[in-house]
Formats: C-alpha cells, sequence, structure tokens
C-alpha cells in the first residue's frame, strides 16, 4: 500500500476547514476548550465595548477609541478563529486519509462455493464481501480470505504470519486442528472452509470517530496538561481582574491634571488573553487528532488515542522472532553430508528434490547448492524426473528419477521423523552421525532437513533463520531510547537464544506459550513498565489485552483485531518501533508548544505593562525595552503576535516535532534550547516587526 | 559588594552546606523511627493521646489530623490570649488581646506565619509567650516537617495505602529534631546575652541622661526570650518576642548571635533535601532540590546587598556621601536607613534574604526602609511561594510541587508522559499540584485588591504612591504564603486587616497542605517505574536550570504587574530624580 502524502494545506481542506472553523464558533464547541473559551468571552467582550464607544460610552483615552477597541475586538476574534482551523484541519486531514484507506484496502479475492462442498460451482467475489456462515475453497498458493472452520480436506497450512512458527501446520476439518485464520496460506492440498466472521470494517469507522471533535475523548495526558493551562488561565484571570484596583489606587494618589489615566478593560482583556496559554491551548486537539492521522499515514489504525500516547512511553517491546526479527521463511545455510558422501553428492541431490519445489526454502536449497558447486539449475525433462510435492500425510518432498542413461532414483527431502520412516521402509537405517549432526545443527539456531537417496540418508541441509538486515541497528536504537527488546519464539531454548545474540535483542522468551507471554506482560507491568507487543492469532488475544500498546496484524485473527488498541494494516510487525517514534512526536509537540506558549509571557509583558501604566507612570516607559511606537500600538501588536502566532504553528502542530532516538538528557537540552529559548526570543522580534507594520501601514 | 559582604556570605554557605548531609541523614533516621533515645517519654506520649503508633493512616485521615491538630492549636492559643489576665506569669499585667488581634495572632502562628500585628512587649504576658506562642512555634514547625515527610514517603513507598501517621511523625519531629536543636540553640544565645527570666520589666537609668527629648529613665522589656528565639529561628517561626523582632539587643545581641541565627533559619530547610536524597535511595537528587534552592537564593543575597550598598541617589544629590570610604570594610555606606549599627549592610541585607527566602520572616531591619531593589528581593522571595529554601517541610514540599510543574512540561518534551522520582504524574497529581500552586498567589493578589478598593484597607496605608501599595501587596505576599515579615509602614493591627489576614494565612497554609498530601496519597499507591535511557534524569544542571526556570516564570508571572507598579515604577523614580510626584 503506497503511503498517502498530502500537503499541509491542501486546497481541497483548506475550504471546508474555513468553514469547520466557523462552525465551531458555536459557545457549546468553544466550551470544550475552557482556555479558547475564555477568549471567546473577550472576543465578545470587547465587541460590546466597542459598540458601546460607537455610541460615545466608555472615555476618552486613546485605549477607549472606539478604533482601538475594535481592532482588538477583530484580532481576538481571529484568534478564536485560527485556534478553530487548526483543528478543523487536522480533522479534515484524518478525514481524508481515513477515505483514502477505507477505498485502497487491498481486497483478497476469494473463491466462494454455491453449496457446502468441494467440486460445488465456485463464484469469485472480494474477501470483504464474505459474510458468516458462507463457504469458500481455498487450494494451494491461496490466502485463507477470512476466519472460519475446515468443514472438508486436509491442508499445510503456513501460519507463521500469524503463530510467528515458521514450520507448517496441519489443518483438516473435524476435530482441534479445523480452526484457519484470515491471512494465512494453504501450502499444499486445499480447505474448504466455513467463514466464522463478518469483515473488520468496523476499526476504520472507529478511527473516525475518534478524530471527530465532538466524540474525541481527550486522553489522560491531554486532561492533565489542560488542568495545568485552565490553572495558568485561572491565575491570570485574577491577575488581570486584580490589577484594575492596583491601577485606580495608582490613579487616586497621583496629583490632579497629572493626565493618569487607570487601565481600560479593553487592555485588560488584551492582556489576559495574551498571558493565557493560548498558543497550546489553541493547537491542542490539532495535535492530538494529527498524532492519529501520522499513525494512519503509516497505515496505522488506532482505536484508542490512550494507546497512542502511551506508546510514547513504552519501555518494553516484545516481538515475535518470525516476521519481525527474521525473515518469515528460513534459508538453507549449509549442507552436513552423512558419513562417506561428499558435500557434492549431497548438495547435487538436494538440489534435485528441490527444482520442482516453489516453497522459499526448496528454493533457497537450489540457490546454495549453486553457489557452492556451482550445480547449475537442471531441466528435469531429461531425466525423465517425477515431482513428489510436500503433502501433509507424508511430511515430505523429492523427486523419482528414472530417466535415460541414468539409474532410478528416489530422492527424498523432510524432516527427520518422516525421512527416518521412509528410510526404514525401503530397508535403510538412520545413521546415528547423521542424528547427532541433526542436534548440533538445531543447538544453532537452524532447522535440519534430511535428504535421502533410496534408502541411503545423505545428510542434512541446515535451514537457517535469517535475522532481517538492519534489525539490529533498529534494536540498538531503541535501546538509546531507553526500550527494551524482547524476542518471543517458540523455539527451544538453544535455538532463540543463538537467534536473539544474532539480533541484538535484550532479552527473548523461549518456547512461548500464550500463558508466558500474559505472565511476562503482567511480570513487567507489576514493575511499573510499559509494554508493547504485536500479535495476530487468537491465542494472542489475552496478552494483546493485557499489553499497554497493542498492535493486531490486520492479517490477524478477529479476536486479535478486538484484543488490540491498534491494528495494522501492512501487518508488518516492526510497525511498533514507528509507533513509538509516533507516540513520542505527539508529547514531544505538546510539551514544546507548552514551554513555548509559556515563554512568550515574558515578551508579552513588556509590550504591554509599560503601555497600560505609562499614563499613570511616565519612567514606566523604561520597560517599554522593544520601543514599540506608541502604548496602542503595543498592546495591539502583542494581541496580533498571540493570534498569527497559532497560524503559523499549525504547520508545527500538524507534523509534530521532529523525534531523534537519543537520550533523554540531550534531547530535553535540545527543546529546551528551541522552543524555550526561541519562546522567549522570537516575541521581542514578532512584537516589534508588528509594530513597525502598524506604523507603516499608518493603521494606527 | 564589600569583601566583608563576600566573606559573609561564603562563610555562611560553607558552614550551611557542612550542616546539610549529617542533619539530613539525622531526620530521615528519626522519620523512620529508628532514632529511639526517648522512646519511653514517646510511648507515654502515645498512651495518654491513645494514639497507636502502629496504625497508619490514608492521605484523608493524615489531612484531617493535621487539620483537627491544627484547629485545637488555634483554639488553644485564643483562649490563652483572651484569658491572660486571669492567668498567672503576667508581671506586668497586660490586658486581655482583642478577639481579632487574638484570632490574627492564633492563626498566625499556628500556621507558621508568625504575622504579628501587635507589638509583643506590650501585648503579650510571660504565659501567652511560652504556652501560647512558643509551643505553637513547636507545633507549627513540626506540621511542615511532617507533612514534607509525607510527601517523601508517596514517592518512595509503592502500591501502598498510607503514608504514615501524623501524630506519630509530630511527635517525633518535635522530640528529637526540633526540641534538641532548640535547647542547645538556646544555651548558645543565652550565653550571647539573650535574656532569659520571668522578672517584671526593669525601669533603669539612661545614658544620655537629661538631654531631651530623650527621658531620663526608660523601661526594659524582660522575659524568657532564649527559648523562644531559639525555636523561632529552627522552626523558621519569625515571631519576635519583642516588637523589634531580631532588631532587638535582647533578641539578637551580636554578630555572631546573628550569623547563627541566619544559619538556624536554613537549617532544617537544607537538611531535608538530603533527608529526601536519603530516603529515595538516590543523594543526587537532593542535592539537585538544594542547588535549585541555593543557586536563586545567592543571586538575591548579591542583589539585596548591592542594592542597599548602593545607596540612596537623592542623598547623594543633597550632598550627603553614602560611598564613604568603600574601600574601608568597616565603614561601608550604602543605605543605612532602618538598619542595627551592629550588623550594617551585608548583615542585614543578608539576614533579609535569608528570612524572607526561608518563609521565616524575623527581621534584624526595617524592610520598609530598604532600597526599592533592595526591598524588591525579599518580596520576590516570598512570592515565589517560600520555595528558595521556604519554611521547615513547606520549602520542601512547596519546591517538590515545582519539580513536579517542572517534570510535566520537561517530560512531555522528551516524547514521555511526566513522572518524577519513580512516579508517573497523572491528571489528578496535576490537578494537586495546580491548586497547591496557584492558591497562594490568588489569595495575595485578591486580598492586595481587596484592601485597596476599601476604606477599612486604605486607611491602614501611610505610605503615598508606589511605596504604599508595596506595603500592602508585601503584607498579603507574606501573609498567603506563611512568611510573616512585614514590610512595615502599614497599620494593620486593624479588625479589617486581622480578619483578612487571618484568613489568607489560613488558606494559604492548609490550602497547600491538603493537596500536597492528596499527591502524597496518590503517589503511594502508584507504582515505581524503573529508571531507563528514555527517563528524564531529574539529578544534573540541566534540571536544576529547569526547576529554577520553572519556579522563577511560574511564581512571578503572576506578580509581575504587581511588582511593575509598586518596587519597579520607585526604583525607577528613584533612579531618574523624580520622586515625589515630580513627573
Amino acid at each position: 500500500m503506497t503511503r498517502a502524502t498530502r500537503a499541509l494545506f491542501d486546497r481541497h481542506l483548506l475550504g471546508p476547514a474555513l468553514i469547520g472553523a466557523l462552525a465551531k464558533l458555536d459557545p457549546r464547541a468553544q466550551w470544550r476548550n475552557p482556555v479558547m473559551f475564555v477568549v471567546y468571552v473577550g472576543s465578545l467582550l470587547t465587541t460590546a465595548l466597542w459598540v458601546r464607544a460607537l455610541w460615545g460610552g466608555g472615555g476618552g483615552s486613546a485605549m477607549e477609541a472606539p478604533g482601538f477597541i475594535l481592532a482588538i475586538a477583530a484580532w481576538l476574534w481571529f484568534t478564536v478563529l485560527f485556534a478553530n482551523l487548526a483543528e478543523a484541519l487536522a480533522e479534515g486531514r484524518s478525514r481524508a486519509q481515513a477515505a483514502t484507506l477505507r477505498a485502497g484496502k487491498r481486497t483478497l479475492v476469494a473463491k466462494r462455493l454455491r453449496a457446502p462442498s468441494y467440486g460445488a460451482p465456485i463464484e469469485t467475489v472480494p474477501g470483504s464481501e464474505l459474510r458468516k456462515g458462507d463457504c469458500v475453497l481455498v487450494e494451494a498458493g491461496d490466502t485463507i480470505p477470512a476466519d472460519g472452520e475446515v468443514i472438508e480436506g486436509v491442508a499445510a497450512v503456513n501460519e507463521s504470519a500469524i503463530t510467528g512458527e515458521s514450520a507448517p501446520v496441519i489443518r483438516e476439518s473435524g476435530g482441534d486442528f479445523s480452526a484457519v485464520t484470515g491471512g494465512t496460506t494453504v501450502l499444499s492440498d486445499w480447505l474448504v472452509i466455513r467463514v466464522s466472521v463478518n469483515p473488520g470494517e468496523a476499526f476504520l469507522d472507529r478511527m473516525i470517530a475518534m478524530v471527530e471533535g465532538a466524540r474525541r475523548q481527550k486522553t489522560p495526558n491531554e486532561i492533565a496538561l489542560t488542568i495545568l493551562l485552565v490553572a495558568l488561565t485561572i491565575v491570570f484571570l485574577c491577575v488581570t481582574v486584580t490589577l484594575l484596583p492596583f491601577s485606580l489606587f495608582g490613579v487616586d494618589l497621583m496629583p490632579a491634571g497629572t493626565g493618569a489615566q487607570p487601565v481600560s478593560v479593553t487592555v485588560l482583556v488584551a492582556l489576559l488573553v495574551c498571558l493565557i496559554p493560548t498558543t497550546i491551548a489553541g493547537l491542542l486537539s490539532a495535535i492530538g487528532v494529527a498524532g492519529m492521522s501520522r499513525l494512519l499515514q503509516a497505515n496505522v489504525i488506532a482505536t484508542s488515542g490512550r494507546a497512542v500516547e502511551a506508546a510514547g512511553d513504552v519501555d518494553v517491546l516484545l516481538l515475535d522472532k518470525t516476521g519481525t526479527i527474521t525473515l518469515g521463511n528460513r534459508q538453507a545455510a549449509a549442507f552436513c553430508p552423512a558419513p562417506g558422501v561428499t558435500e557434492a553428492q549431497l548438495a547435487d541431490a538436494a538440489q534435485l528434490a528441490s527444482l520442482a519445489d516453489e516453497t522459499p526454502e526448496g528454493r533457497s536449497i537450489t540457490v546454495l547448492a549453486k553457489e557452492r558447486f556451482n550445480l547449475r539449475g537442471r531441466s528435469l525433462q531429461p531425466l525423465d524426473a517425477h515431482f513428489i510435492a510436500f503433502s501433509a500425510q507424508t511430511r515430505m518432498s523429492g523427486v523419482d528419477l528414472s530417466g535415460p542413461g541414468g539409474e532410478r532414483r528416489v530422492i527424498r527431502k523432510g524432516a527427520a521423523d518422516a525421512i527416518a520412516q521412509h528410510v526404514q521402509s525401503l530397508g535403510g537405517t538412520f545413521p546415528a552421525e547423521v542424528r547427532s549432526q541433526i542436534d548440533e545443527v538445531a543447538r544453532r539456531g537452524s532447522t535440519p532437513l534430511v535428504v535421502s537417496d533410496g534408502a541411503l540418508v545423505l545428510g542434512a541441509v541446515e535451514l537457517k533463520d535469517i535475522v532481517k538486515g538492519g534489525i539490529k541497528e533498529r534494536f540498538a536504537e531503541l535501546r538509546r531510547m531507553g526500550i527494551k527488546t524482547i524476542m518471543i519464539t517458540g523455539d527451544n531454548r538453544l535455538t532463540a537464544a543463538a537467534i536473539a545474540a544474532e539480533a541484538g535483542v535484550d532479552d527473548f522468551l523461549a518456547e512461548a506459550t500464550p500463558e508466558h507471554k500474559l505472565r511476562l506482560i503482567r511480570k513487567h507491568q507489576a514493575e511499573g513498565r510499559l509494554v508493547a507487543m504485536t500479535g495476530d492469532g487468537t491465542n494472542d488475544a489475552p496478552a494483546l489485552a493485557q499489553a499497554d500498546v497493542a498492535v493486531a496484524m490486520n492479517s490477524g485473527t478477529q479476536a486479535a483485531k478486538e484484543a488490540g488498541n491498534m491494528v495494522d494494516l501492512d501487518s508488518n510487525p516492526t510497525k511498533l518501533i514507528e509507533i513509538v517514534e509516533i507516540g513520542k512526536q505527539l508529547l514531544m509537540t505538546r510539551g514544546a508548544l507548552t514551554t513555548f506558549s509559556l515563554a512568550n509571557d515574558i515578551a508579552k509583558y513588556f509590550a504591554i505593562i509599560p503601555a497600560a501604566f505609562v499614563s499613570t507612570y511616565p519612567v514606566l516607559g523604561a520597560l517599554n525595552v522593544m520601543g514599540l511606537a506608541s502604548p496602542s500600538s503595543a498592546i495591539l501588536s502583542a494581541v496580533i503576535f498571540n493570534a498569527i502566532i497559532i497560524c503559523f504553528l499549525i504547520p508545527l502542530a500538524l507534523k509534530g516535532v521532529r523525534y531523534r532516538p537519543q537520550g533523554a538528557a540531550s534531547l530535553l537540552r535540545r527543546n529546551l534550547g528551541v522552543y524555550g529559548l526561541g519562546g522567549l526570543v522570537v516575541p521581542f522580534v514578532g512584537i516589534k516587526v508588528i509594530d513597525l507594520g502598524l506604523g507603516l501601514t499608518g493603521l494606527l | 559588594m564589600t569583601n566583608h559582604a563576600w566573606s559573609l556570605l561564603g562563610l555562611y554557605l560553607v558552614l550551611l552546606l557542612l550542616s546539610v548531609w549529617p542533619l539530613g541523614r539525622y531526620i530521615a533516621a528519626v522519620m523512620e523511627g529508628r532514632v529511639r533515645w526517648l522512646r519511653a517519654l514517646e510511648r507515654a506520649i502515645y498512651r495518654l493521646c491513645a494514639v497507636d503508633p502502629g496504625q497508619e493512616q490514608g492521605w484523608l485521615q493524615y489531612a484531617l489530623s493535621v487539620l483537627v491538630f491544627s484547629c485545637l492549636g488555634t483554639l488553644a492559643l485564643y483562649a490563652v490570649q483572651r484569658l491572660q489576665v486571669r492567668l498567672p506569669l503576667n508581671p506586668e499585667h497586660l490586658a486581655n488581646v482583642s478577639p481579632d488581634s487574638a484570632l490574627n495572632t492564633a492563626i498566625s502562628f499556628v500556621t507558621n506565619t508568625n504575622w504579628q500585628g501587635y507589638a509583643g512587649e506590650s501585648t503579650m504576658g510571660y504565659l501567652t509567650q511560652m504556652l501560647g506562642l512558643t509551643v505553637q512555634n513547636f507545633l507549627s514547625a513540626a506540621v511542615g516537617i511532617a507533612v514534607a515527610m509525607a510527601l517523601i514517603r508517596g514517592f518512595t513507598r509503592h502500591g501502598a495505602l498510607s503514608i504514615g501517621n501524623a501524630w506519630v511523625d509530630l511527635t517525633r519531629v518535635t522530640l528529637y529534631v526540633l526540641l534538641p536543636l532548640s535547647l542547645a540553640f538556646a544555651l548558645v544565645l543565652a550565653g550571647q546575652g539573650v535574656i532569659q527570666n520571668l522578672a517584671p520589666y526593669q525601669a533603669v537609668q539612661a545614658l544620655e541622661a537629661g538631654a531631651q527629648p530623650v527621658p531620663s529613665t526608660q523601661t526594659l522589656a524582660m522575659g524568657p526570650v532564649a527559648s523562644q528565639e531559639a525555636i523561632k529561628m529552627v522552626g523558621t517561626n519569625g515571631g519576635g518576642f519583642f516588637n523589634a523582632n531580631s532588631a532587638h539587643p535582647f533578641e539578637n545581641p551580636t554578630p555572631l548571635t546573628n550569623l547563627l541565627q541566619m544559619l538556624a533559619i536554613f537549617l532544617i530547610p537544607a537538611a531535608l533535601t538530603a533527608t529526601l536524597g536519603h530516603l529515595t535511595g538516590d543523594a543526587r537528587q537532593g542535592w539537585a532540590l538544594l542547588a535549585a534552592m541555593a543557586i536563586p537564593f545567592v543571586a538575591a543575597a548579591v542583589l539585596a546587598i548591592s542594592a542597599e550598598q548602593q545607596g540612596n541617589p537623592i542623598l547623594t544629590g543633597a550632598g550627603a556621601d553614602l560611598n564613604i570610604g568603600v574601600a574601608h570594610d568597616s565603614q561601608p555606606g550604602g543605605n543605612m536607613e532602618g538598619k542595627e549599627a551592629r550588623f550594617g549592610i551585608a548583615d542585614s541585607a543578608l539576614f533579609a534574604t535569608i528570612t524572607t527566602a526561608a518563609s521565616c520572616g524575623a527581621v534584624n531591619a526595617m524592610h520598609d526602609s530598604f532600597t526599592p531593589l533592595g526591598g524588591l528581593v525579599p518580596l520576590v522571595l516570598i512570592q515565589l511561594g517560600e520555595v528558595v529554601f521556604g519554611g521547615v517541610g513547606s520549602g520542601l514540599y512547596g519546591l517538590l510541587l515545582f519539580a513536579i510543574l517542572a517534570v510535566f512540561v520537561a517530560g512531555l518534551m522528551i516524547g514521555r508522559t511526566p513522572e518524577y522520582l519513580g512516579k508517573k504524574i497523572g491528571p489528578f497529581e496535576m490537578k494537586m499540584t495546580a491548586i497547591a500552586v496557584l492558591v497562594t498567589p490568588l489569595l495575595a493578589l485578591v486580598g492586595t485588591a481587596i484592601a485597596l478598593m476599601t476604606d477599612a484597607g486604605r486607611a491602614g496605608i501611610s505610605n503615598p504612591g508606589p511605596q504604599g501599595f508595596t506595603e500592602v501587596l508585601y503584607a498579603f505576599s507574606s501573609a498567603a504564603n506563611n512568611n510573616g515579615s512585614a514590610f512595615a509602614g502599614l497599620s494593620a493591627n486593624t479588625p479589617f486587616y486581622n480578619v483578612l489576614l487571618g484568613v489568607i494565612m489560613w488558606f494559604g497554609r492548609f490550602g497547600v497542605i491538603v493537596p500536597v498530601l492528596a499527591i502524597a496519597g496518590a503517589l503511594a499507591a502508584k507504582q515505581r517505574i524503573p529508571v531507563t535511557a528514555g527517563t528524564l534524569p531529574t539529578h544534573g544542571p540541566l534540571f536544576v536550570g529547569l526547576l529554577i526556570g520553572t519556579v522563577l516564570l511560574v511564581g512571578l508571572l503572576n506578580y509581575v504587574p504587581g511588582l511593575a507598579l509598586g518596587p519597579v515604577v520607585e526604583h525607577l523614580l528613584l533612579w531618574t530624580g523624580s520622586f515625589g510626584g515630580a513627573q
């Protein structure tokens, strides 16, 4: 699936967003954001003051001229609108992305049977149209379109995408092995399956509901931050309200005729709006929605905002070995000949047995033989070869040769016990040396595949789990971020340890059963750690439900998807790493803008305090360090800066602060420098520039 | 600053730092119940009060205990003042204290504020001083330390439902920390000349007898001063035996006692940082908090001393040479108005910085007479919320509240939901922190506004313009933050000020203590999060800087307009030569 990239201010999104911003002027919508609600009330109040001033009410100072009040009122309305716009834009982007995903959702083609039996007429339908109770035929090479129950047939199924086990499993009707899961692949034979669930379309709908303003639930951290912002708003409200008596007292003690004027209500409202953290409050919900949106961009659907936030905090990452740390399929790595057999002989036989084998493992044997002994892939025709496919009954594959000039050969490869049975049936014996070689191979973390020619055991092929390229570096990155990685595998301890060491994970859980996984998660949680995991099988569901961040593969079972709090549409288990980064980015953006917003207050004080009180105490002009043109221009510049900074920061809120995997201290130092120091300096420059602009355009 | 000022500040810091680790560890041992040398007495107290020392309390129960204890203390102190005529040990037959003044004083001493609207020697009998005021000096200090301990337990315990037993904490702090320290200190003070008697006031022949307008005889107030003086400093109470407080020669006779008094103020607040470090098992956390206290303190002290040293430009302009002998440490010049000659600039300005950095409020000079900038420093230190060392216990829990705020924002900036000392900071902790941090600015600002808007409030203001405004702002800042020092100049012993300031002191104290205990309870119930490479380190210079920044930003932004209209305007008027309404 391609990643939807979208310009920040897409033309198609901006129009509806502007309309959305106006629609959000509804007081009920504003009430959801208490800080912006204060600005909203301030806008109403200054508008009323302006109307009163038009009718000749109010005083005669420059701060009470209708033109000045109108300018302040207008920019307060803009402040509200800009915040609304940010939220509407974020919502619009998420909706558009969700729509793209819905349209482009990969549809499996299913062979629906008209009657529940093999051989019944088939119709081809998209997998998403399957409903509970439908019967489908799945043949070798097909992907099972939905969770269901086998009602006819026996087949080998590759469930590695789900269980992490790379060895195929047998699924047959009746008994304990009749359940199959969507997204797994049938390797041999055929199955008739009765679909047991309706397709999980609901996830996208749930995600869309989460980004829609009205239904969006605040996450715990968002609530905590809102509490802080509201508290600051309350105290600044108190600061500005008490400033009026302070000012009146100052004026009362001045000798008459000094022109001392008490501070006007318009100026107090302007000061209040500048002091309260409007920048972060106006962008807070946009940041949250944009976080969801970034997840969607990564093709992940979150069903809880809390989980996205928790992703930033994850301390422990549980990763399935197969498909995440290693490639899903094993590859031939070495030939271990039996006594009296040369390596080349073994390679030749193994290659012959694999020439028609289209499984990745089979192909890898052919390739290895070619690389090692320059054995080219031969045509089977002249040899009059008869290929024996792998079947669930024999658990072997191979080739029968009866070509002219060549002697008749029966070459087989398969699991040790299957081959042992095979050679014994032909009167041969299984050499003890090969037996010990097999154990040795297993100890190295590999799987042995035994090759026989007639009744003679030629030796074993070592099938190795291949650790994905670059994964070691990712784990090192995670370690720097303070996240511990744990590999989960069904392999035995020896194999698991070997692979864990090679991949560079911090720890591993071998011979993992669902109970083991659950216990491991609980243990880490009891130590106060936050655990993330991926899973797709029904047996993962309890562990997924227990984990704090649980990513279910889209190819996984319905139960897994319901238990997790995110679904990865790409079914890519390494996605967890990206999800952690998105979670961190979300929190960092909030923190950065909060710091920026608070640091801004210092410059705003320097702009407004001298302007507001210079008529009472002309000496306060010394605090006008920015050299702003006039008191009214100073106050208006601060208000304008406060409004347009929201606009300027919308892209940052939507894109998020860039995350670099580095230690906490250096990350903090960097962000404090950029957003703390920046927050101190930028408004000094910005207010001065606006003040100059106001002077040039002659607006005041 | 003169050499004398630098060396005084240096000596002071060295002596203080030497005391931090041993005393901090000792307090930790006391709180853990490992100090038992008075166990017979301790057990007897528990039996008498029917306290089961093994019974732990949840935060609500702990808070209720503290509140009930403080209410009872207030009632008792009120009763003693109102009945002192009938009680023994009142040789001067001082009248019963008026109801509003008695209420104000009772709340003032129970909340560790020790704002004094009255003059000690002409209002309080010896029994009232000893059984009323001195007892509350001990108990209010014990409450502060107990609450700080409860908060530390919140961080150190995990999955716990209780945060200790308030009665046990109060008993142990008083028995093993406050009493021994005060006893030792009182003896030293007495050795230096601080009086300790129950004698009637003495009439003595004045040295300058006959020279008008000095009367030929003078009445010297007597009393059990040393015993009260010691805990006044050690418990950061600050309520003087005499009206002149530590400027009085019977309270603070020599430069040596002055130095010791200054040390006594910071002794416990500084040591508690080490207690925290010890109890959390990470001494660096304690040192970081100590640094976050010490750095702003040194900056403030240098600013205050320099401002006072500079003197008054108007007097210089009028021909008075205030800078005579800048080179002479023995005659440093500067602004000597309202200062004792035996202390001079450095010892007075440093004392003022210390007493307001800590929520002590004892004074050895009149802050009202400081230069505008010199007076700004104590005012700002109070308004920061008494976290630059602060009161015993209250300084530590106040700073921890700011630390929670700091990690909240900083934690977000590194992409983690915030945590401090291994505990996640969630919405509940944030709500309580917000209440605790905001309650004092709200009280101070609203109180000041009420005083300025009412005739009763304006009636007390004797100085015109910005100075009068600063006096009111200082009074309410001091009450809300439980400092207790006064800028003076404000006639505050009126029913209006007594009642309003009383109410503000009460809520300024318990409006913080209750949320702090709620935080302690919530944190104790949480799991401890292990430290990883992704954890924000809270012990390095970066965090110290961040914490100081948070204290300055959050603590000061609320007061910027008020400060601008008070000391800042006055400073500008003074130095632009436009003082006296000649704008």
